[in-house]
């Protein structure tokens, strides 16, 4: 048990196998229809509706990416990403998630397509918003893939020296990761778990899988913020350790001296994009009824803060002079949480760190290929076939079948370059920002038209291309921001600001001035009262 | 107007309000040089922010009360609509 690398590796094995365990008992509750399968009946509670959505909303970067950027930005990356994220994130629960719920439930919708065709009398829409979403879902998948191969390697490093050497482009051994299991293997394994429980636990495999993932990265992480405090202060009590802790940090760190303040104010309409994230989508249709959203939208912010505080205070430390010297810490930020979990925690709590952060990635890897799976079925191929002409058996099939596609896509995609993939996340999440007036418009403004929402998309994806252009022109996707001179001063503002504001005016603009959705589609949307 | 729709537009305000308020109190610039260690270990500027999304969370909270946007009848009649549906079928 002593092997390197071998302790973690059982963990690992183990917590997937409590995994498919999981998949496999709730697909025995599989009723059989495509309603079960894609919406678990609308039978979730509260309960589990807040675990399934927060553990969807937070990726791996909850975890490894909260310390990494910390250690990189100091504790301004809280205020950017965290508790931008309780306020916006919980608003559009709020604001999108319940009115959407009340039309879906009342249409029986299970994707935004159905409710964007039937809203504004469009097939088109559907057509265009297709690629779009599958495209803006898929880097995002893509982030949890990679991540997860990382992970085991990294934490499982020693493991096999001669089966699995890692080697510098130099052709020197890589210590930190010689010896692990390679990315494309636990890459393989994850996808393949993650596929079993979803192909036979549908959405209801999802939700449960979620609720326990969600648990064990909310324990570990404070259980691992406990051992690497008292590790590296070694003082006798946990607040003695936090003090020498902070008083050894670097006044830029502690500080947000070094940050922008209009980039960190821009940086409030990235979380916008969970108003049109299908996968969030499609969770808040398992919902039982509308009062079940209510736990989620208060206890988000919360539990947002109970993940992050903990996770940037280890960044920070990371980069004072209690930090041992030796051996010297990675140049990645993003590696900053597993190495200090390596060098200065035992290979147990390795074992389940690693637990931890796969099931961060996997809580969100799990709805996201349901969800293209769903969009497939509905949108495409029963859409256009016709619903009369496929049965309800077929479209579960038809959703699995699909399922399997994407997974095996995702899978040989994450084969391809890794550094560019991590900077897309920022990117999809831009994207979806910028389709979130689309969302709120069709919801709340009875002058929204067809065309005004498609030249809004247009308008969306067309600034997102020539904004990713320019940054790929300069090499600069993961710190790309706009520069503007006003007042002999030069502001920094993040590109989602303008994606944004093209969508908004562009949809406007053209709703104004072309016709509107039938009488009886705006009176079935907003006169109805069992609707509006 | 009825005074249940009366409470739930003037609650609709309140909470825009205080939500504006949240996102005025997250650009804090007062903060931004500021290395106060609060209890000798927390910087102020993440204290602060861990306090914005406490706000949050009990703004949200308020909501749920004060400005539900789904009166409890017709959500009843909307769940049994489906629940039939589902039994229909």
């Amino acid at each position: 048990m002593n092997h390197p690398g071998l302790p973690q590796l059982i963990i690992i094995l183990a917590y997937l196998a409590v995994l498919l365990f999981l998949g496999v008992f709730s697909g025995r509750l599989f009723k059989g229809t495509k309603e079960d399968y894609q919406v678990a009946s609308h039978s979730i509670g509260p309960f589990l509706l807040l675990m399934s959505m927060f553990g969807t909303t937070m990726t791996a970067f909850a975890l490894v990416g909260s310390s990494g950027e910390a250690f990189k930005e100091g504790i301004g990356v809280y205020g950017m990403l965290a508790s931008s994220s309780g306020i916006i994130h919980s608003l559009c629960f709020f604001v999108i998630g319940v009115k959407v719920w009340k039309i879906a439930h009342h249409n029986h919708y299970t994707t935004q397509i159905e409710f964007f065709r039937d809203r504004l009398e469009s097939d088109f829409i559907g057509l265009l918003l297709f690629p779009i979403l599958v495209g803006l879902v898929i880097p995002y998948l893509l982030i949890g893939v990679i991540s997860s191969g990382s992970v085991v390697q990294s934490l499982t490093a020693g493991l096999a020296p001669d089966a699995f050497p890692s080697l510098r482009p130099d052709g020197s051994v890589n210590m930190a990761l010689n010896g692990g299991i390679p990315p494309w293997l636990g890459s393989l394994v994850i996808c393949v778990v993650v596929l079993i429980y979803v192909f036979f636990g549908g959405m209801r495999g999802t939700t449960w899988a979620n609720t326990l993932q969600t648990i064990v990265f909310m324990v570990l992480g404070i259980v691992t913020f406990y051992v690497i405090a008292s590790r590296l202060g070694k003082q006798e009590s946990l607040f003695a350790n936090l003090r020498v802790l902070a008083e050894s940090v670097p006044e830029e760190k502690i500080t947000r001296i070094e940050m922008s303040k209009m980039k960190f104010f821009t940086y409030l309409l990235i979380p916008l994009s969970v108003g049109m994230f299908p996968h969030l989508f499609q969770h808040w249709m398992t919902a039982r009824r509308a009062a079940t959203f209510k736990l989620s939208v208060i206890c988000h912010p919360l539990f947002i803060m109970i993940v992050w505080v903990p996770c940037v205070l280890v960044g920070i430390w990371a980069t004072g002079t209690l930090v041992p010297p030796k051996p010297p810490l990675p140049t990645n930020p993003n590696t900053i949480l597993p190495f200090l979990v390596k060098t200065q925690t035992g290979m147990v709590l390795g074992g389940f760190l690693a637990a931890g952060i796969l099931a961060a990635i996997m809580s969100s890897l799990d709805s996201q290929f349901l969800c293209i799976g769903t969009i497939f079925t509905n949108d495409v191929l029963t859409h256009y076939k016709g619903k009369e002409n496929v049965t309800d058996s077929q479209q579960v099939l038809y959703t699995r079948l699909f399922i399997i596609g994407i997974v095996a896509v995702t899978y040989f995609l994450s084969l391809g370059n890794v550094r560019s993939v991590f900077a897309m996340g920022v990117w999809c999440f831009s994207g979806f920002s910028a389709l979130f007036p689309i969302v709120f418009a069709a919801l709340y403004w009875r002058g929204l038209t067809a065309a005004g929402a498609i030249s809004g998309i247009c308008a969306a994806i067309v600034s997102w291309c020539i904004l990713f252009f320019q940054a790929m022109q300069q090499d600069a996707l993961r710190t790309f921001v706009l520069k503007l001179p006003f007042g002999g001063e030069e502001y920094e503002v993040m590109p989602v600001v303008v994606m944004l504001l093209s969508s908004l005016i562009t949809m406007i603009v053209v709703s104004l001035v072309t016709p509107k959705p039938s009488d009886a589609t705006l009176a079935r949307f907003f006169d109805d009262p069992e609707v509006a | 107007m009825n005074r249940s729709s009366r409470q739930g537009a003037s609650g609709v305000w309140i909470i825009a309000a205080l939500v504006l308020l949240l996102l005025i109190l997250h650009q804090d610039n007062w903060f931004w040089t500021d290395d106060t260690l609060v209890f000798g270990f927390l910087p102020i500027g993440l204290l602060w922010h861990a306090g914005i999304s406490i706000g949050a969370s009990l703004t949200w909270a308020l909501a749920t009360v004060i400005a539900w946007p789904i009166d409890e009848d017709v959500e009843r009649k909307l769940v049994a609509e489906v629940e039939e549906d589902e039994v229909a079928s």
